[in-house]
């Protein structure tokens, strides 16, 4: 009965280094919400298993911090990398492995007829952002800024997929996301163009960890975002060039 | 009490469980920037955040004690066919996820929902304002209160309700002045163990209810969102204030529940 208690405590402990899962090495990769559906859809390694952690980027860098076991970081801007290089977490100089940039997101045909910035301010208009800690919610506020748009958002979500998630059942009119997140949404959302003279433009970056268990397989994950065919898939779902 | 030896691997289990809850503790209290605890408090996300809280939890309460207690009247006085049923859905919150929770409220008082639809209809949009925040807290909360009003009422000697009767007072009296003053002790005990449950409500207020600072940021939403700015100092204090409030409730409530011997 004792060893009944040990074993249940140690298999709650995670895998311990090199073990493999299955005959495959697996990789801790943490990445930026927005990044979801396009990490998922990555072609499979030889060898190797991605396993990801999604999440807010700074909920991701807060993790890492307090000791999470993470190989690589995928965050949706560069302050949140700089946070974790200045913490001396990472074991190499971060590479930018794609671009975004933000839409309008609506419902699908658009019923509020929402077609710029300045119909946000409308009284009838429900308006949410993702909060002003995660990327996109600082993106958002430099484009209302931009804009000369002056709004309050009525919630300021964790993350971008909450925003999105909010529009989708109704609640809210409108957020500003990436254009990435209105290309995975599907059909019960679309997006409304913000101009390039007022949008801004997202900056990826990906590197390895300090804590990461083996450099050579956590290298294996960035080659392969920057590979041909990394870069095709992140291109599918919207992405632009690194 | 007679004294027991107690065996090692007991001994071992039980203080690694003691340790398992205490250590948190410890480490919050380790960190949390005492010097300038003050000041982190009286920033205005925080001010905002507790003015928030008391407002909407204890808005929960009186909604809960109004509900609450006429319901748990029903339940242990009143037979009827499917109580049990009843009786287990609306205790449901209990044990129900609370971002769950959340998700059916919004399916039910969102815009689009079964009532929703009809009240935005009306004018009346809930989510992402404060109401929705004691609606969340009272569906997450209420239970409690019930509950321990139920076993109140079920453990009471109904005889002084009776000799009231016959001396002529009427029901409403006989419930005022006899029935009420009789649970005091477990209408209070549940009042606060349903403030207490409401005070720390995150899962459906962010869920159902958003999240925007001096609306629907109530503490534990403040230090869930202030743990990852870049000021994470404020998030630890908030959580000690929430921290000696769990305490003083746990202290009020230990006849009832830590035992006094």
């Amino acid at each position: 009965m004792r060893w009944v208690a040990l074993v249940v405590l140690c298999s709650a402990c995670g895998p311990t280094a090199n073990a493999p899962v299955g005959g495959v090495h697996p990789v801790y990769v943490f990445a930026a919400a927005s990044l979801t559906e396009a990490f998922k859809a990555l072609p499979a390694h030889d060898g190797l298993a991605w396993i990801y952690n999604f999440a807010g980027s700074p909920t991701l860098v807060t993790q890492i911090e307090n000791g999470a076991q993470a190989d690589v970081l995928a965050s949706a801007d560069t302050a949140n990398m700089d946070r974790l290089e200045k913490d001396g977490l990472l074991a190499e100089t971060p590479r930018v492995f794609a671009h975004n940039k933000l839409e309008i997101v609506v419902a699908a045909g658009n019923p509020k007829g929402i077609h710029s910035l300045a119909d946000l301010t409308r009284s009838d208009i429900i308006y949410i952002s993702a909060a002003p800690t995660v990327p996109a919610g600082k993106y958002a506020s430099q484009i209302l800024a931009r804009a000369g748009v002056t709004v309050t958002p009525k919630s300021l979500e964790t993350d971008v997929k909450s925003v999105v998630g909010k529009i989708e059942l109704g609640e809210a009119d409108a957020g500003i996301v990436y254009v990435t997140d209105v290309t995975a949404a599907g059909v019960k959302v679309q997006g409304v163009l913000i101009p390039d003279s007022e949008n801004v433009v997202a900056t990826y970056p990906a590197a390895v960890l300090k804590s990461a268990r083996n450099r050579a397989w956590a290298e294996g994950f960035i080659g392969d975002l920057l590979s041909a065919q990394g870069q095709a898939v992140l291109h599918g779902y919207g992405f632009l060039p690194a | 009490m007679r004294r027991e030896r107690v065996p090692i691997p007991v001994a071992v289990l039980a203080a690694a469980g003691a340790a398992f809850f205490v250590l948190p503790l410890a480490g919050l209290l380790a960190r949390t920037p005492w010097n300038d605890a003050a000041r982190e408090l009286i920033t205005p996300v925080s001010l905002d955040a507790l003015r928030l809280s008391m407002v909407a939890s204890i808005s929960a309460t009186v909604v809960a004690l109004v509900l609450g207690v006429p319901l748990a009247w029903i339940y242990a006085r009143v037979e009827f066919p499917g109580r049990g049923l009843l009786r287990a859905l609306t205790t449901l919150p209990m044990v129900l996820p609370p971002v769950v929770g959340g998700v059916a409220l919004l399916l039910a008082f969102g815009r689009r929902g079964l009532i929703g639809a009809w009240l935005a209809s009306i004018g009346v949009t809930l989510p992402f304002t404060t109401a929705a925040v004691v609606m969340a807290e009272t569906f997450v909360a209420m239970p409690f209160l019930v509950l321990t009003v139920e076993a109140g009422l079920r453990s009471m000697d109904r005889r002084y309700e009776d000799a009231a009767r016959t001396l002529g007072a009427g029901r409403w009296t006989v419930f005022w002045r006899v029935t009420v003053p009789l649970i005091a002790p477990s209408l209070a005990a549940g009042a606060v163990l349903c403030w207490a449950r409401a005070l720390g409500e995150f899962g459906a207020t962010i869920t159902f209810a958003g999240n925007f600072p001096g609306v629907t940021q109530t503490m534990p939403l403040a230090v869930y969102l202030l743990l990852e700015s870049d000021h994470p100092q404020a998030s630890f204090v908030l959580s000690l204030v929430l921290l000696a409030i769990s305490v003083a409730v746990l202290v009020g409530l230990r006849h009832r529940w830590l035992g006094t011997a």
